[in-house]
């Protein structure tokens, strides 16, 4: 047992390290997640990946993996967050990627894996439902078959980014007849398809990042079915399971937590640095202790997969901690800014067309907006009270 | 980088765990707490011919060449079955200032009768009114000849009851608090001029008050450079404490799957009480607390080597993060087996009662919150 790397990871480092510094665009390290980003932008990195051809490494070699070790796919992710990358988007690379190979059938892969690893193709998630939160089988947007094509319809919602999206895998009832996770389907649909209205949701951080997905008699072809029907629930779940073990975002609260402390350092409080105030520090050194644990938590889990274990329940402690570590991250960077967390920078921006009139400190500015975009985090994916049920059930055996 | 234990790791962990299964079931156990001794020496000399009394030293100085990776999974498996007989203060404390600290004559003389399980030992740390500050002394050492003379008072010394030989701090010099001027000694507990006042502690122990009137030590009973002995009692500590950590998480691991299993077991309206999400979620976060702990005590334990700073950094971290998980898992498990809980027939609060008691040593959360933020 032993945390050191091996001389071939360091070189693997080193490695990433110079390919990220020669290549990720320097006007994109400043972004993070802005509400004004453009398309473009966000898929940037994503394109220069793809021609490296390191875009999915968690897929299988076949399909266009790295065939990385969790451990070299530990320092990439490490690398990038030191970097500051707007890495590509989990819908298509971390979702429906796994779920077409596994699943999919070979004119499926053949169509849709390329533009997935290449970031040309936008994908967004069509599971949600104004109805359907935490008990998502009971989706009540139908498809129905009519010759060669499903009709559907019904409404999606919290569908991130569909703004921007060509394509989108949806859950649809095909059963209505069958028990509520057994009648359901798992369709791609063509965004550009008629029928298919996209709504903006603004948010509390003034953002349009989800949105209303709206589908009348939206006709596709049954080509576009994966795997079998009525089967949709199980690639659900598998899907699931796929996108928890990568939301911990380790390696970007430990650069959160860095941005924390430069904050902190530079705040005043009685006139001296906040950071040095004990009552300060000391949730800072909670926060730290608590991303450490999640740390090894979590190289524990991969090194569990590196042994044949797929991710399992345990990436439902992964979810919990780690956005209970982001969200916390956002409330102390709040805290951290004090007075000025109130000025509405979005008010700002959207009067003057422009940032040059922003009040504050430059890193006061996302502190209020972060916050409140984060408390998303553990609603999404599986609500954190979700996750619970999920470790009851599946590892306390209740 | 690697999580996997070596095939001698898992054996010692079978061979412990086989031990604890057969010979310290918990009628065994509560009679042997209960009795004069209140320990098992039969005990302690099966675990010496296991070889599990010698692993972490090396084989230069007569043990098994293990570290603290051995002395983590040993301590675990002790924790799963309460144990408690003295390997932290003998094996892991005595041990590592013998290994850290002594000459060549030191560890000759005791390392032997260590891993032979004829020599058992005490850690005298601990003043009435110095809480967690080792450097915190009233007890001294006044230069005598070649020698020592002895005085003070030593608070709730684990294990001194059974002990053969005591490690001691005392002051040789500076004022009270001052990093310098701290001394570390070892001493037979038969040395003219102690006496202890025995009794047993609430986690089902033995500990000791000890008095030291004008006791009398040679030079060799000096461990380390007289006065520079705060950073050997720091790494000491930190070891022992990464150890504690190992004993809680096994602890907290049984805590909570008896907690599971009752709650499988106990029926309130008419269905078992583990059925109501209110007390699944609440076993779900022992659950994730328990995983931190392990993950705490994985970092804490692998950073021992890693540079002063570092080391101290992760262990109070450990300490701090393991601290509150067995504060939640302790409390909850009490909590949800209900009245049974609080009586002394359920082997649930004497887990409880280890996991409120492992917080006090060596220092608390509080205290290794303020060693944390003080290293920044």
């Amino acid at each position: 047992m032993n945390l050191e790397f091996t001389p071939e990871e360091q070189a693997f480092r080193d490695e990433v390290r110079a390919f990220i510094a020669e290549n990720h665009p320097k006007e994109l390290g400043d972004f993070g997640m802005r509400e004004d980003m453009t398309r473009e932008e966000m898929v940037a990195w994503h394109k220069i990946l793809g021609a490296k051809g390191w875009s999915v490494p968690a897929w299988p070699v076949e399909y266009g993996g790295t065939g990385w070790t969790p451990t070299q796919r530990y320092i990439w992710s490490e690398e990038n967050a030191r970097a500051n990358t707007f890495m590509p988007l989990p819908f298509g690379v971390s979702m429906v990627g796994p779920v077409i190979y596994t699943f999919g059938n070979e004119e499926q892969k053949a169509k849709h894996l390329p533009g997935i690893r290449s970031g040309e193709v936008w994908w967004c998630q069509g599971y949600s439902e104004p109805g359907a939160g935490s008990d998502l089988a009971s989706l009540k947007t139908t498809a129905v078959r009519d010759g060669d094509h499903y009709v559907i319809n019904g409404q999606k919602t919290w569908t991130t980014l569909a703004q921007h999206a060509d394509w989108g895998f949806f859950l649809c009832r095909t059963d209505p007849t069958a028990k509520a996770q057994e009648g359901i389907s798992f369709i791609l649909v063509d965004m550009k398809t008629p029928g298919v209205e996209v709504k903006p949701i603004k948010l509390l951080d003034g953002g349009y990042e989800v949105n209303e997905t709206w589908l009348t008699d939206v006709r596709v072809p049954v080509e576009n079915l994966v795997g079998v029907e009525n089967k949709g629930w199980t690639y659900a779940k598998f899907l699931l399971a796929h996108e928890r073990s990568g939301i911990a975002g380790v390696a970007r609260s430990k650069r959160g937590v860095e941005k924390l402390r430069e904050i902190a350092a530079n705040e005043t409080l009685d006139g001296a640095p906040l950071i040095k105030d004990f009552d300060f520090a000391k949730k800072v050194s909670q926060l730290e202790i608590d991303l450490a644990a999640l740390e090894i938590t979590e190289l524990r889990t991969l090194a569990g997969e590196q042994a044949g274990k797929g991710p399992g329940p345990e990436s439902s402690i992964l979810k919990i901690k780690g956005t209970e570590i982001q969200q916390r991250l956002t409330e102390l960077t709040l805290e951290a800014v004090g007075t000025y967390s109130a000025p509405y920078y979005g008010s700002i921006a959207n009067d003057t067309g422009s940032n040059e009139y922003a009040v504050g400190p430059a890193h006061a500015q996302h502190a209020a907006a972060t916050y409140f975009n984060m408390r998303k985090t553990s609603i999404y994916g599986g609500s954190n009270e979700i996750q619970r049920n999920i470790i009851t059930k599946m590892i306390l055996g209740l | 980088m690697d999580f996997n234990f070596t095939e001698e790791q898992d054996m010692v962990r079978d061979g412990l765990s086989r031990l604890v299964r057969e010979q310290y079931d918990w009628e065994t156990r509560r009679k042997a707490i209960a009795s004069s001794a209140g320990w098992r020496p039969e005990v302690w000399a099966q675990l010496a011919e296991l070889g599990i009394l010698g692993m972490p030293f090396s084989e230069a100085d007569g043990g098994f060449g293990g570290g603290a990776v051995d002395a983590m999974v040993i301590m675990e498996e002790f924790g799963k079955g309460l144990v408690v007989e003295p390997f932290v203060p003998t094996v892991v404390c005595a041990g590592g200032f013998l290994k850290h600290g002594g000459t060549a004559a030191q560890k000759e003389e005791h390392i032997g009768g260590i891993v032979a399980g004829s020599s058992v030992f005490a850690f005298a740390y601990a003043e009435p009114r110095g809480r967690f500050d080792y450097a915190d002394l009233e007890t001294t050492a006044k230069k005598d000849g070649a020698g020592y003379v002895l005085n003070g008072h030593k608070a709730v010394v684990i294990g001194a009851p059974w002990a053969s030989h005591l490690i001691v701090t005392a002051r040789t010099g500076g004022e009270r608090r001052d990093r310098s001027g701290v001394s570390v000694f070892v001493v037979a507990k038969d040395t003219a001029g102690i006496t202890t006042r025995d009794y047993v502690t609430v986690d089902g122990r033995r500990a000791a008050e000890v008095y030291f009137e004008n006791v009398a030590v040679g030079a060799d009973a000096l461990i380390g450079a007289e006065g520079e002995g705060l950073g050997l009692i720091e790494l000491v500590t930190d070891e022992a404490i990464a150890a504690l950590c190992a004993e809680a998480c096994g602890a907290m691991k049984v805590a909570h799957a008896m907690t599971v299993e009752y709650s499988r077991q106990r029926k309130q309206f008419g269905v078992p009480i583990g059925s109501f999400q209110v007390l699944q979620h609440r076993m779900v976060d022992m659950y994730t607390a328990y995983e931190t702990a392990v993950s705490l005590t994985y970092l804490a334990t692998l950073r021992l080597d890693s540079g002063e700073a570092e080391r101290k950094r992760t262990v109070s971290a450990a300490k701090v993060g393991v601290g509150q998980s067995a504060r939640l898992i302790g409390q909850e498990a009490v909590q949800i087996h209900g009245g049974n809980g609080v009586t002394d027939e359920y082997a649930i609060g004497h887990y409880f009662k280890r996991l409120t008691i492992f917080d006090s040593e060596f220092g608390n959360v509080d205290h290794h919150m303020k060693r944390h933020v003080a290293l920044g």
